[in-house]
């Protein structure tokens, strides 16, 4: 180990002329830079908390947990010093690189700006008005992100492990499938069984022998015969025999589903401002990184609706404006098709989040509820429906599809309702502490 | 490939007949060669690198180079960022300036904006510099004889290194200092002690004794010094006589206003008289006046730190390539480097940052150099007593006495003048509109253009001179600081007010500042 940064006071260990001391500190571990860089961000919260939340709505939901670049306005960033003002009294300064000025001449002073006669310390000392950018890492990111959610200890027992059989390789066994048999662990038990066997066979005679020298001529002509049958039997030992067998064994595990897919619902009709949006958008993002962390991959399908569903890409469905009534049954019914189309299949774990302002009728809730009752919430591994009513009236009701919803039950069935940015982690939090009291 | 060539007419124009002059590096002929080059190519080795510095450490010895023992510490590129961030220290105490340095650089280093810094020094006893693992041989090679020999050197014969510093007790210091700020921060908060750095920091320029050798560095006696305060001192103290304790454990001298000297060491008094600073205030004061004081040679000797050491490794790696130790390859890269290093744009170019110290200082030793080998009749004049002396001595010389001002009078020379086509220009009260040519590099301008690169560089020139003149002899019991106004110069406005807003949250009474001419005139004053 090469640590400690203690060089002062001694001289180098032996006063050998020429030597030389490289130590390698490339494996120190990194992070010093690490505290004043927090220091940074912890000075310019707001600042960059600002930025990172534009920064935010820019994004897609797969790229919301990755670091990025960030820039924040320089204003409070300078670091002031006592300077003279060039505007006062008179000086003298040196420059380089003269081309045909001679004495006398006059040359128009530079205006605004860096003055580039002054002396190169002026530089850097003035009020730093330019935005300030530089890039956070994706903890940061998720830090600032989730600042109003408290940021999440992503925990993996949070969701109950999904588990599916798979084969694998247990070791070998003596029984199997021609297809699977381990010929060199075969010879090579061939070769252990002839070695013992030889041994023992060895042990037999030798004691047979003393017998003999013993005997006498009757019993001695026997003992020879003995000997003869086991030298004989020894010479001749089988290059293989059945239980010399070797197969590959596979047994069965258990092994959670690696593959996921989250399908966000959303109700995109005149009723769903911008606002209701975005608190759509977090809630996605956050079920994003939490599946995220837990898959590695994760698809993500958007299916959004007014009177009709359809399948759109992420930019679409965020940004791109429709009007129109809400059926919700409709969104549901192509949740199911796709499901059953490309995720059908027992290692697909299928999330799916729902978010909608709850505006349906009455009838349009009634086959909704019973269409996911029955056919959609047995395929997924969860469906959680967010409520994110109108931030108008001061008295709130249950919202229609809310009220819809109440005839639903089911382990994988969970419901909240959304009124603020402040709202969603706590939501968050209640819908998988659910599954894990379950 | 010129070991094996037998000494003939060639020896002594080894470049090919059609050339006048050699147009890549060529060895000096005549000399014993190795065969071999100690390694070539890119790629290096920690073993490479050893027979580099000992080869380095041979030729240093030889040319008279008198250096601390250097310690190599090889980083990664993060590292390096690490570093910068922290003016270079390997320990330093927390602060979000250092967080905004690093995350700046990593930002240009990310964009391909800025490279990383080549070298890094820290002028302790041994010294340690450092090598980035993705340097190439050539410029691990180059930085080691840059940083661990040439700067290495100067730190170690410069009188004002020798004086000021003590290269074997900084890095106690530092970590001492940085757990104190951490117990700090756990025992007071965050924004407290944040907010009292940020304003030593402001003032840290004002935090030096220029004249005096301050006191050793020893962690020791500071740690024992600081639990005889704090304890006697927060036992005592109280907001509203903290003034009346002050001054209990040092003699007690009557402050009496006629008795009072002018102090330019700003944050020493603050720190020794501030009427209402905690004791634990006090010493964030001290430690960043520690620091600054360790990094006052540094901001007085940059051409001369600078140019020294670019010389140094100039010098020694064309001394390798004499001798037959790297190839033409290495010579080309690190030439390559050299360049970019010592390049120096024209005042107008857009690439123009001021004046370039590395290749300011290397073209003056470079010329002093060339002075002692090869003098004309102008550097007999100039230089009489340079001209033909050994070069090893008069650049030990130059290294030895001088800081950035003094070298530039002393050594400036009409070449170099004449090379870097420096001119000098007026900024008068008379007309503002334009700037006055008032020297160039002619026969007449030189000496002016070399006095005025000499004033530029004093510290005078671009820190403002501060200094104590008056403080708690009224009820108001305010701090009065004065600024000795030269040629006119005033102070910027804005950047006064809020450079005195961090006076008076030390000082926690009101604060004048009052501009003075050379007859005590008051010129303006500036009031918190």
């Amino acid at each position: 180990m090469t640590h400690g940064g203690a060089t002062a006071g001694d001289a180098p260990g032996p006063a050998t002329a020429g030597l030389v001391r490289i130590v390698d500190r490339r494996a120190d571990p990194p992070g010093r830079g690490a505290v004043n860089r927090e220091r940074f961000i912890r000075r310019f919260k707001d600042d960059i908390k600002r930025a990172a939340d534009e920064e935010f709505g820019k994004r897609s939901i797969k790229d919301v947990g990755r670091g990025g670049r960030i820039s924040i306005p320089g204003r409070g960033l300078a670091e002031p010093r006592l300077t003279h003002d060039d505007e006062s009294g008179s000086r003298d300064f040196v420059l380089p690189g003269n081309r045909d000025y001679v004495p006398g001449d006059n040359i128009v002073r530079p205006r605004g700006g860096e003055d580039d006669g002054a002396d190169g310390d002026a530089a850097g000392t003035g009020e730093g008005t330019d935005s300030f950018a530089f890039a956070l890492s994706r903890e940061e990111f998720l830090a600032l992100f989730f600042d109003d959610l408290e940021l999440p200890n992503l925990e993996r027992t949070r969701f109950g492990e999904m588990s599916m059989e798979r084969m694998r390789r247990g070791g070998y066994s003596r029984e199997g499938l021609p297809a699977n048999l381990l010929p060199g662990m075969t010879v090579r038990m061939g070769i252990a069984r002839r070695i013992a066997l030889r041994g023992a066979l060895a042990e037999r005679i030798e004691e047979l022998e003393q017998e003999c020298a013993g005997a006498e001529n009757a019993a001695r002509a026997e003992l020879l015969e003995q000997i003869e049958a086991l030298r004989r039997r020894r010479e001749h030992l089988p290059y293989l025999e059945d239980v010399d067998r070797r197969y590959r064994s596979r047994v069965p595990t258990a092994a959670p589903a690696t593959r996921a897919v989250m399908l966000c619902l959303m109700d995109v009709s005149g009723s769903m401002d911008e606002r209701k949006k975005d608190l759509g958008k977090r809630f996605f993002a956050l079920l994003y990184l939490f599946l995220e962390r837990k898959y590695g991959h994760v698809d993500v399908i958007f299916v959004r609706h007014t009177e009709t569903a359809e399948e759109v890409d992420e930019q679409r469905f965020f940004h791109d404006p429709q009007t129109g009534g809400t059926l919700v049954q409709p969104a549901l019914a192509l949740a199911y098709q796709i499901i059953q189309a490309r995720f059908a299949g027992p290692d697909w774990n299928v999330y799916v989040a729902q978010a909608s302002d709850g505006d349906c009728t009455g009838e349009d809730g009634r086959q909704s509820a019973a269409f996911l009752a029955q056919q959609l919430l047995p395929l997924v591994r969860y469906f959680a429906y967010i409520d994110i009513p109108s931030s108008g009236g001061w008295f709130s009701r249950a919202s229609d599809l809310w009220q819809s919803y109440d005839a639903v039950e089911g382990r994988a069935f969970a419901r909240r309702t959304v009124r603020d940015r402040s709202d969603i982690w706590p939501v968050f939090r209640e819908l998988f502490a659910r599954k894990q009291a379950a | 490939m010129m070991a094996t060539t037998p000494p003939d007419i060639d020896a002594h124009r080894p470049w090919p007949k059609l050339l006048t002059r050699a147009t890549v590096p060529m060895p000096r002929p005549g000399l014993p060669r190795r065969a071999e080059p100690i390694a070539t190519g890119t790629e290096w080795t920690l073993g490479t690198l050893e027979k580099f510095d000992r080869a380095i450490a041979a030729h240093a010895g030889r040319l008279g180079l008198d250096t601390y023992p250097v310690q190599y510490e090889l980083i990664t590129a993060s590292q390096m960022l690490d570093l910068c961030s922290t003016v270079g220290m390997p320990i330093h105490y927390p602060h979000w300036s250092f967080g905004k340095q690093l995350l700046s650089q990593e930002h240009g280093y990310r964009k391909g904006m800025t490279g990383l810094a080549y070298e890094i020094v820290i002028n302790t006893n041994p010294a340690i510099a450092y090598l980035m693992e993705t340097n190439t041989l050539a410029l691990q090679v180059l930085v080691m004889a840059h940083a661990g020999y040439g700067h290495n050197a100067f730190f170690k014969t410069n009188y004002l290194f020798r004086q000021f510093t003590q290269a074997d007790a900084i890095l106690d210091y530092l970590q001492f200092a940085r757990s104190f700020i951490q117990d700090c921060e756990m025992q007071y908060g965050w924004r407290e002690v944040e907010s009292v750095l940020d304003c030593c920091h402001a003032l840290a320029t004002y935090g030096v004794d220029r004249y005096r050798r301050p006191a050793r560095l020893s962690v020791k006696r500071e740690r024992a010094r600081l639990n005889e305060r704090l304890k006697f001192t927060e036992k005592h103290y109280n907001a509203d006589f903290a003034h009346l304790h002050m001054h209990e454990r040092d003699e007690p001298e009557p402050e009496a206003v006629s008795a009072f000297e002018p102090q330019e060491n700003l944050l020493y008094f603050i720190e020794k008289s501030a009427p209402r600073l905690q004791p634990w205030q006090r010493e964030l004061v001290r430690i960043v006046r520690k620091v600054s004081q360790y990094f006052y040679p540094q901001r007085l000797t940059k051409v001369a730190n600078e140019g020294a050491a670019t010389f140094w490794h100039y010098t020694l790696l064309n001394e390798l390539y004499d001798a037959g130790e790297v190839d033409d390859g290495f010579m080309l890269e690190w030439i390559g480097n050299h360049g970019d290093v010592v390049a120096q744009p024209p005042f107008d170019a857009r690439g123009y940052h001021g004046l370039n110290p590395y290749a300011l200082g290397f073209s003056i030793f470079r010329d002093i150099r060339r002075i002692c080998d090869v003098p004309t009749d102008e550097d007999r004049q100039w230089f009489p007593g340079l001209a033909g002396s050994p070069w090893q001595d008069a650049i030990q010389f130059a290294m030895t006495n001088f800081k950035d001002d003094s070298l530039i009078e002393q050594y400036l020379s009409p070449k170099v003048i004449r090379d870097m086509r420096l001119f000098m220009m007026h900024d008068g009260e008379d007309d503002r509109a334009h700037y006055n040519v008032r020297a160039i590099h002619n026969e007449s301008g030189y000496m002016t253009v070399r006095q005025g690169l000499a004033a530029q560089y004093r510290s005078e020139a671009y820190i403002p001179t501060i200094v104590v003149a008056r403080s708690g002899d009224d009820a108001e019991r305010a701090l009065l600081l004065q600024h000795r106004v030269e040629s006119g110069r005033m102070l910027d406005a804005k950047s006064t007010e809020t450079v005195l807003g961090y006076v008076k949250q030390l000082w926690k009474f009101d604060v004048v500042l009052e501009e003075i001419d050379a007859d005590g005139t008051r010129l303006k004053i500036h009031r918190t």
